[in-house]
């Protein structure tokens, strides 16, 4: 009744329960310990692993790089404090598998000696391909979760003249409140982050969407962007996933990018806001991505608080800093409880990615039983893509993935936000991840017999020619045999010939006449 | 700590299944009491019979399927569709047609076909028609108006419900669509054919009619509730109420001799709590808004069909049966469009 016509632009989504005044109201924390030893993962964005050029027993600065970029689609990382290379080994990786992946680990010298810095001392006046290559030498990723390299992305926007940079301060994951605290504190820098990549992208203007629960952070940053007319900053309604960037820009533009396409086909490249701040440290500064601000909440800390944390320090450590209860943690969450990931163990380092280390209590996650689907349709309503979440579940729950693609699998975004809302409590999303799985696999199957087969041919066409070829061979044999053997006869003929033509001369002119 | 790996979303919603079958049954609850009081304890004692039916069939094919019946019993599915037959009712039906239609609801209406969110026929109509079908008289006999204190008392009642009633001349009449049709077949016509019909009573609720049909106010009342509480949508009712409306004003515009006008048509017969109440069945009605605004609209024009020119006075239960059917092949055609894509899912095309 309240929504009698929703806005076509803010298509579905939930309004989950918040906990976010826990942690917006606290200072970020920037004093936690050096830990003794940092866990630095080679591969903390999208794209290929970093190749490590650092040796074990190497001494190493802060700042200094420890990996190198591969590829076009790669990032570099550095090393978060000074210290020794303790060891190159495969650790367990911050994902609900925990399977090791190739990890850096420093012995930290308590020293936290910075690498001498070249800051530029005009960074806005940098040339734009300069201002790329900062951003990327400085190993910064998308800092929302995705960690897509921010310096293609930069690159990207370059080379596809956009008109509008958007930056993604939403933050609609519940708990989290990272970004809100970064934007209160640190709102200068950020708005300086945002006119370098303005300036990286020849971009003409930027936007900022803010979601309407965090009016101070608003406030500092249209403050912080009050003599720039060129930086709008605005406020978009609460509503889980508005973080995801193209709900928020349908909201803001009332365009979509297409199911196909990128944003920069329709002129927009989407930054975190938290990127922003990344940048504006990596040009200016010239700091590498090093640390992040991490919040650190739920049902089994004590102190719950956002965190400045080195990259590579273990979880269990932010935990203890944050004074969390070991016994009561029922579940451990990287970043928010909508989409974050469960891990299995606290002893894996804090990433790139990690925006949220979550320890929630019994209550926190208590999930009733799944009961029938009674067709209420409310994930219907809430999904912000515009899919079917009942019909795609009961097409999966009978096998059916064609008829579960045909009503739209591939687009979902699996958010969660229709397993959120389901009276039933049907995991929903679970199916549809499953089903994605699935299809993945029947890919790979599909591509291994397409191999097969094409081995198979191409070895009947080699068995073929081959044949072909013997064949040719044995005539070629065969016709010199039989030459070989016309041309004994024709001399034996000759020789008889030769004889007669002793004896009888005139013979051999008929002969030759008759020929 | 667990080992199992699990994904997200780790938080619910806190809303079930039983809390919203709860708030339906409070939300009838009004105009139930309001055809007990307005029928007697004869109305009391069928809602009685006709739900504790409803439970037992229930736990019965439960038992049957070999599930433990208990949950399901709680989650308050059987209660509402037992009282929603008994609604739909006349007040001083014998017990048996209780019994027999909580039977058909539950049993064929939605156990036969899985149970809970399984049935293609909203169970309440279909039981409302299939009695109609088979027992014409006992489902058109309609008893005056006589409240709970004036008329029999709680033996006499007893009496009433279950051994059935000797005399009906004098205490029974006809409901209004019901003296329409006869009239017209009369060739009356219609000012003075619904000369003792008052439009404010009939809004109220003080009319001959099913147990918990009479009051449009309450049961407007208990879905206007259900819309705030976000438990049904405004499309079904909307489109449903309004193509009535539209279609009679038309109708009464044209021929005010032969066609009742839309006040009549809105505080008659089941077309609130149809609309409301029945239509706006989960499990019977189409996914997305725009299909059950069609759905709605649809059974907007077989009521207003079936009431003005059928053979039955009142069409809310074929009508909803009718647009039961359909309903696959509307969630089937009508879908959202999909992000980054048009309605034909084909990407957006920007260059």
């Amino acid at each position: 009744m309240l929504a009698l016509f929703e806005n076509p632009r803010l298509r579905g989504g939930v309004h989950a329960e918040e906990h976010k005044v826990e942690t917006s109201g606290l200072p970020i924390a920037t004093d936690m310990p050096l830990p003794k030893k940092l866990y630095i993962p080679v591969q903390q964005h999208v794209g290929k692993p970093a190749e490590p050029l650092v040796k074990v027993g190497e001494k190493v600065l802060k700042g200094q790089l420890l990996a190198y970029s591969q590829g076009t689609i790669s990032a570099p990382v550095h090393a978060p404090s000074s210290g020794t290379i303790a060891d190159v080994l495969d650790f367990p990786a911050p994902h609900p598998s925990a399977l090791p992946i190739r990890t850096i680990v420093i012995e930290t010298d308590g020293l936290d000696q910075w690498l001498p810095l070249q800051a530029p001392d005009d960074p806005l006046s940098l040339p734009a391909e300069e201002i790329c290559a900062l951003v990327g030498a400085a190993g910064v990723v998308g800092l929302g979760g995705a960690v897509f390299p921010s310096a293609v992305k930069l690159d990207l926007g370059r080379k596809n003249k956009i008109q509008m940079l958007l930056i993604n301060a939403g933050e609609c994951e519940p708990y989290l409140t990272c970004d809100d605290r970064l934007m209160q504190e640190r709102a200068g820098e950020i708005v300086t982050g945002i006119r370098l990549m303005l300036r990286g992208m020849h971009a003409p203007e930027a936007t900022v969407g803010i979601e309407d629960n965090k009016p101070e952070a608003f406030i500092a940053m249209r403050e912080a962007c009050a003599e720039f007319a060129n930086i709008n900053v605005v406020q978009v309604p609460t509503r889980y996933p508005m973080g995801w960037d193209r709900q928020m820009l349908r909201y803001l533009t009332g365009r979509e990018i297409p199911a196909d396409g990128r944003a920069t086909d329709i002129g927009v490249v989407i930054h975190n806001v938290a990127t922003a701040h990344a940048v504006y440290k990596a040009v200016c500064l010239n700091q590498p991505l090093i640390s992040r601000v991490v919040t650190v909440s739920g049902g089994a800390v004590a102190e719950p608080k956002n965190v400045e944390v080195l990259i590579g320090t273990l979880m269990s450590e932010v935990l203890d800093f944050c004074a969390a209860d070991k016994s009561r943690v029922a579940r451990l969450i990287m970043g928010g409880p909508m989409m974050g990931d469960a891990l299995p163990l606290s002893e894996v380092p804090v990433v790139k990615a990690c925006n949220g280390i979550l320890a929630l209590s019994e209550q926190d996650i208590e999930i009733p039983e799944v009961k029938p689907c009674i067709r209420c349709s409310t994930c219907v309503t809430a999904c912000p893509v515009g899919l079917l979440p009942l019909e795609m579940a009961s097409r999966i729950r009978a096998s059916q993935l064609d008829a579960a693609v045909d009503l739209g699998l591939k687009d979902c975004i699996n958010c969660g936000s229709c397993s959120y809302v389901c009276p039933s409590n049907i995991p929903l999303v679970h199916y549809f991840k499953f089903a994605s799985g699935e299809l993945y696999k029947r890919q790979q199957m599909e591509h291994k017999s397409e191999q097969t087969k094409r081995l198979i041919d191409d070895r009947n066409q080699r068995m073929e020619r081959i044949r072909l070829e013997q064949e040719a061979e044995a005539r070629r044999v065969m016709e010199a045999r039989a030459a070989r053997a016309r041309e004994q006869e024709l001399a034996k003929l000759k020789a008889q010939q030769a004889q007669q033509s002793i004896s009888e001369p005139t013979d051999i002119a008929t002969a030759e006449e008759v020929r | 700590m667990s080992i199992k790996p699990i994904s997200g979303p780790h938080v619910v919603a806190v809303r079930s299944v039983d809390s919203i079958m709860r708030k339906v049954i409070v939300a009838l609850v009004p105009a139930t009491a309001w055809g007990i009081f307005l029928f007697g304890w004869p109305a009391l004692y069928l809602c009685a019979v006709t739900i504790l039916s409803a439970l037992l069939f229930e736990a019965l094919c439960l038992k049957l399927k070999g599930v433990n019946a208990g949950p399901y019993l709680r989650d308050g599915s059987a209660v509402l569709t037992g009282l929603l037959v008994v609604m739909t009712l006349p007040p001083w039906a014998p017990w048996w047609i209780g019994v027999v239609g909580a039977g058909i609801a539950i049993i064929l209406g939605k156990q036969v076909y899985g149970g809970l969110g399984q049935n293609l026929f909203n169970p309440a109509m279909l039981a409302r028609v299939a009695l109609l079908i088979s027992f014409p008289i006992e489902m058109t006999t309609w008893v005056n108006v006589e409240p709970i204190l004036a008329g029999p008392g709680l033996l006499e009642s007893l009496s009433i419900t279950f051994s059935g009633l000797s005399d009906l001349d004098g205490i029974t009449g006809a409901t209004t669509l019901g003296a329409v049709k006869t009239g017209f077949s009369q060739h009356l016509t219609l000012p003075g054919l619904l000369h003792e019909y008052s439009g404010i009573l009939a809004f109220i609720g003080w009319e001959r009619g099913s147990l918990g049909e009479t009051s449009t106010l309450l049961i407007l009342g208990g879905g206007l509730w259900l819309l705030r509480e976000g438990v049904i949508q405004w499309h079904i009712p909307v489109s449903l109420l309004s193509s009535i409306a539209l279609l009679s004003g038309l109708g009464h515009l044209i021929d005010s001799q032969h066609y009742l006008g839309p006040w009549a048509h809105l505080n008659s017969g089941a077309l609130m709590l149809v609309a409301f109440f029945i239509a706006t069945d989960y499990v019977t009605s189409p996914n997305t808004p725009l299909g059950q605004m069609i759905f709605g609209a649809g059974c907007g024009l077989l009521i207003f069909i079936i009431r003005s020119w059928g053979g039955y006075p009142e069409g809310t239960g074929f009508a909803i049966l009718l647009m039961n059917a359909v309903t696959p092949l509307i969630d089937h055609y009508i879908r959202p469009r999909i992000y980054g894509r048009y309605r034909n899912g084909k990407p957006i095309d920007v260059s």
